[in-house]
């Protein structure tokens, strides 16, 4: 087992390494914590939005919602499918852009914290 | 019997014969408490992938959507859309986070910096009622499939199912532990997403490949013409009955992302890249298998005849994947057809099997790691002990689960789910959502959050009409409501609480932090932060 977790004093966690102080202060930390909110706080008021627009058009715009475009397929069902490309886009979208930039600053953070703890030994 | 029973009866004992075969041989792999818990934390992100996917298309989703799409037409489809996008919460705001913060359960995230013995014990409160109002859906799906499949309607059989499957997930659990549920779900998922492609393909097939075809055979089929494929058919009769859609479709797309049993899956990673790449497949995986519910609840509309539509509107919907399966197969009597409904049923079967495994595991994991050892023990029980406790809770979760679903026989299993969903949303997601992003966020935020969630969204459910005040329907005579009639203690007008219960967990989660005068833990924030975006001094995978 890797855990270090002291059992005493139970009540609160008092587990607190000043590495990770030293860590937090880094500009590649506070690039990482800035770069992540700036992707996922937008994305997920814009897909909850989009959403959201989804169901109150199927219960309040019936009219628009049941617009034939061809055939049987009417706006409510590209509405519905375009739900589910959206989100594989989105899912696709933020892989790529944690890929390229969040892990590279998480990694060089992580080997920070291990040399820190090797060094110590 | 005859032979068609025999056939179905074989295939689900098969079913049955595999997972026993995968449990043993998992049970030999399995040393301790991370193996145990988290499967050693040594699955790829693919396999986690296909295991989330297992975990997370239950009964409700094969049987119930595709059934409610067979019987509501388009309304139907929401449940599908829901459940997807959902997927986003969790990928974007929790699973990569939660992998890095806690160890084994959604509480270890919050012990993080909160005072542990308080917020583990509601954490553990609120994630074994959700999972028991989940696991009973399950369970009362499986008892209908099997009566309705081997043709034997009595409450002895379907209370034996129901028997059989608690024992068997109990089985699966105490000897598998977190290696054989992961197994037995990636076994499931494989055989439900060949399963429903195969009758995909062969709806699809009868018009041609044309969907435009499909929908309008389906639409005039219904007797309800264009109206089936909009929106509105079942949840657009009234404004009450709108804003209960509304407030169903808010509790789904937040609800995934709190419930206990995905939660835990993200441990069984070694790392949270890993965790990602797994909700990535899981949303891959899980929205093409929600395009298929499309083609097989409108070919179940388009394709089956008044006999068996008859069938499918008395099992509220659950059979029209099984029936729609017999008719592409070359219908009832032909050989086909009965190799196909039997498929389809044990694929089924096979459904429900994976889902309540997983339901078992992450309660008895909370009970043994959060009660007994976090709260009871004060964190100094050996892990030997831990994990005996671990095994104890999931017989006796088990039982109680096969006690409770008997009396649920008469609940709708697709409102279950919504239930859980809800109840997930309000207990679990604001606090876990707060945890990780509010540095001022604290222990009475989380208390009043989580038990704030868990009684609005209960208590509302007591008293709507899915208790009492529907009164009998004019056509059945059938009492529309759980409690006898004589009985009206209704008042709030909404069968799904999530508009309500959520917005007001949030609140409270707020309220209880800005009134506390527990002093901010700063410094377990910044570490929560470190750790949880890099990674630093996360749980790493057992070497074997």
């Amino acid at each position: 087992m890797t855990d270090t977790e002291p059992q005493r004093p139970h009540e609160r966690a008092a587990r607190h390494d000043p590495i990770y102080d030293t860590l937090h202060q880094e500009p590649d930390f506070v690039e990482l914590r800035r770069a992540y909110r700036a992707f996922v706080f937008p994305a997920t008021i814009a897909f909850l939005s989009w959403y959201l627009l989804y169901v109150v058009m199927s219960n309040w715009a019936h009219d628009f919602m049941s617009h034939q475009l061809w055939g049987n397929i009417n706006v409510a069902l590209v509405f519905g499918l375009l739900q589910f490309v959206t989100t594989f886009v989105l899912a696709w979208v933020y892989s790529r852009y944690s890929t390229s930039r969040l892990d590279p600053l998480a990694r060089r953070l992580d080997e920070q914290y291990i040399a820190e703890l090797e060094g110590r030994r | 019997m005859d032979g068609d029973q025999l056939l179905t009866t074989a295939l689900f004992l098969g079913v049955v014969a595999i997972t026993i075969g995968i449990t043993f041989w998992a049970s030999r792999q399995t040393s301790g408490a991370a193996d145990f818990y988290a499967g050693g934390r040594g699955f790829s992100g693919v396999q986690n992938g296909l295991a989330i996917g297992g975990d997370y298309m239950s009964a409700a989703s094969f049987l119930g959507i595709s059934g409610a799409i067979a019987l509501s037409g388009y309304d139907g489809f929401l449940y599908s859309i829901g459940f997807l996008v959902a997927w986003l919460v969790a990928l974007l705001l929790v699973a990569e986070m939660l992998r890095n913060a806690g160890r084994y359960t959604m509480a270890d995230q919050l012990a993080f910096r909160l005072r542990q013995r308080s917020v583990r014990t509601a954490a553990a409160t609120s994630t074994v009622v959700v999972s028991i109002f989940y696991l009973l859906a399950q369970m009362v799906g499986a008892g209908a499939l099997v009566a309705l499949l081997l043709d034997v309607s009595s409450d002895t059989a379907k209370n034996i199912t129901i028997f059989a499957v608690g024992a068997l997930m109990i089985f699966y659990v105490t000897v598998g532990g977190m290696k054989g549920t992961t197994w037995v779900q990636i076994v499931k998922a494989v055989l439900l997403m060949a399963g429903s492609a195969l009758i995909v393909v062969l709806v699809l097939a009868k018009f041609g490949f044309n969907l435009s075809d499909l929908l309008g055979t389906a639409a005039s089929n219904s007797g309800k013409g264009q109206a089936f494929l909009e929106p509105g058919l079942k949840y657009g009769v009234s404004d009450t009955s709108k804003i209960d859609f509304l407030s169903l479709g808010i509790a789904l797309v937040l609800g995934t992302a709190g419930l206990p049993h995905i939660l835990i899956r993200f441990y069984t990673v070694p790392t949270s890249r890993d965790a990602r790449k797994s909700v990535l497949w899981a949303i891959g995986l899980i929205g093409v298998f929600y395009l298929f519910t499309l083609v097989l609840g409108f070919g179940a509309a388009a394709l089956l005849n008044k006999g068996d539509m008859a069938k499918v509107v008395a099992s509220g919907g659950n059979l029209a994947s099984p029936l729609l399966a017999q008719n592409v197969g070359g219908g009832e009597g032909s050989t086909g057809g009965a190799v196909l409904l039997a498929l389809i049923s044990a694929v089924a079967f096979a459904t429900i099997l994976a889902v309540v495994a997983g339901l078992t595991l992450t309660s008895s994991v909370s009970v043994a790691h959060d009660l007994y050892n976090g709260v009871l023990r004060r964190g100094e029980a050996s892990e030997g002990q831990e994990l005996k406790v671990a095994r104890w809770a999931a017989l006796i979760i088990g039982l109680i689960a096969i006690l409770l679903a008997i009396p649920a026989q008469r609940l709708n299993v697709a409102f279950l789910v919504a239930l859980a969903f809800a109840v997930a949303a309000s207990a679990n997601l604001p606090s876990i959502v707060y945890n990780m992003f509010w540095k001022r966020f604290n222990t009475r935020g989380a208390l009043w959050s989580i038990y704030g969630g868990l009684i609005s969204s209960v208590g509302l459910v007591i008293f709507s009409p899915i208790m009492s005040g529907k009164g009998v329907d004019p056509v059945s005579g059938k009492n529309l409501s759980l409690l006898p009639t004589s009985i009206d203690i209704s008042w709030f007008p909404l069968e799904n609480p999530g508009i309500v219960s959520i917005p007001l967990a949030f609140f409270l989660g707020w309220l209880g932090s800005v009134t506390s005068k527990e002093p901010d833990a700063v410094e377990r924030y910044t570490e929560l932060e470190v750790r949880a975006l890099s990674g630093a001094g996360s749980e790493k995978a057992v070497q074997h």
